[in-house]
């Protein structure tokens, strides 16, 4: 019954944070709404049993991607409002492709089955909670049959973060900077220079 | 309906596939808004994978979340860096006038 009831909840929530982001008239508010959105699926992630991606997406999405697109939005300075003409013609095509892509998942999901094998031919069955926690059931599995694969998500994040610096990264002229080098090559001879001054004269 | 079952995670995973694919069409012009529409689809497409982990007792389905993730994290962060550096040499994120490969 609570379950039920906390699976609604949460369900409304995220499809209505969802729609808010799509149809937002300030991109600040979709992204925050983005950030509930994700928040409410970590919800529905617990109420399925996969704590370790719940708190994942709790992390990862609210704390890095979603802060990342606040910043982007934030430093950009874009008239959004500008951009926003021509909503409306895109609305008829997008609200029908939409409602056909709906239909066609609904179908599927009302006319489909999961076989009563499908149980027997898991590639990995779940331990029961007793026997160990969903964290560490994961690792387990990460750890050992999917190690190449972790190994490859691991390139692609390193990849990912390179690919974003040298992207991002510029060389500005005229600043001022330090350089050790050139400081500790320095010599006397370069910096003084001793001039004979007679006297009443100056330099 | 007090029963929660496998189809309720998947109709919610499917209406919210739909927002994001409606979201892409609704803001032809704002790549920033497009970004965050992709971002839910892959939302949805994790949700069912869970689903389905979850009611046929099977983790890969976590695993493969787990993947998905990475590679939508690498993927917004790429795509931001991308436009940030568009928005820089044109000073503009307009959809339209990213017609530099004339593609």
């Amino acid at each position: 019954m609570i379950e039920a009831l906390c699976f609604y909840l949460f369900a409304a929530v995220t499809v209505f944070s969802g729609f808010m982001v799509i149809s937002s008239r300030n991109p600040v508010h979709s992204v925050l709404f983005l950030i509930l959105a994700f928040l409410n699926s970590a919800a529905l992630f617990l109420l399925l049993g996969a704590e370790f991606l719940a708190m994942i997406l709790i992390i990862v999405y609210v704390g890095a991607v979603a802060v990342l697109f606040l910043f982007v939005v934030m430093m950009l300075d874009i008239d959004f409002e500008e951009m926003r003409r021509g909503f409306l013609k895109y609305l008829p095509i997008g609200a029908l492709i939409g409602a056909v892509l709906l239909a066609e998942l609904l179908l599927v999901f009302g006319t489909w089955a999961v076989s009563p094998e499908a149980a027997q031919m898991a590639a990995a069955p779940m331990p029961s909670p007793e026997e160990a926690t969903n964290t560490s059931a994961l690792g387990q599995l990460i750890y050992t049959h999917y190690v190449y694969l972790f190994q490859a998500a691991g390139m692609i994040l390193l990849v990912a973060m390179i690919g974003a610096i040298v992207l991002t990264h510029r060389t500005r002229k005229g600043v001022k900077k330090q350089n050790i080098g050139e400081q500790v090559r320095r010599r006397r001879g370069d910096a003084v220079e001793i001039k004979k001054v007679s006297p009443g004269q100056g330099i | 309906m007090m029963e929660i079952g496998l189809a309720h995670y998947l109709t919610v995973a499917a209406i919210l596939f739909t927002l994001g694919v409606f979201g892409i069409f609704l803001n032809r012009k704002n790549v920033i808004v497009i970004l965050m529409s992709v971002e839910l689809m892959l939302l949805a497409v994790n949700i069912n994978l869970v689903a389905f982990s979850s009611f046929l007792q099977d983790l890969v389905g976590q695993v493969f979340a787990m993947f998905i993730l990475t590679v939508a994290a690498g993927e917004a962060a790429i795509g931001l860096a991308i436009l940030v550096v568009f928005f820089r040499s044109r000073g503009t994120i307009h959809v339209e006038d990213i017609n530099a490969m004339k593609g």
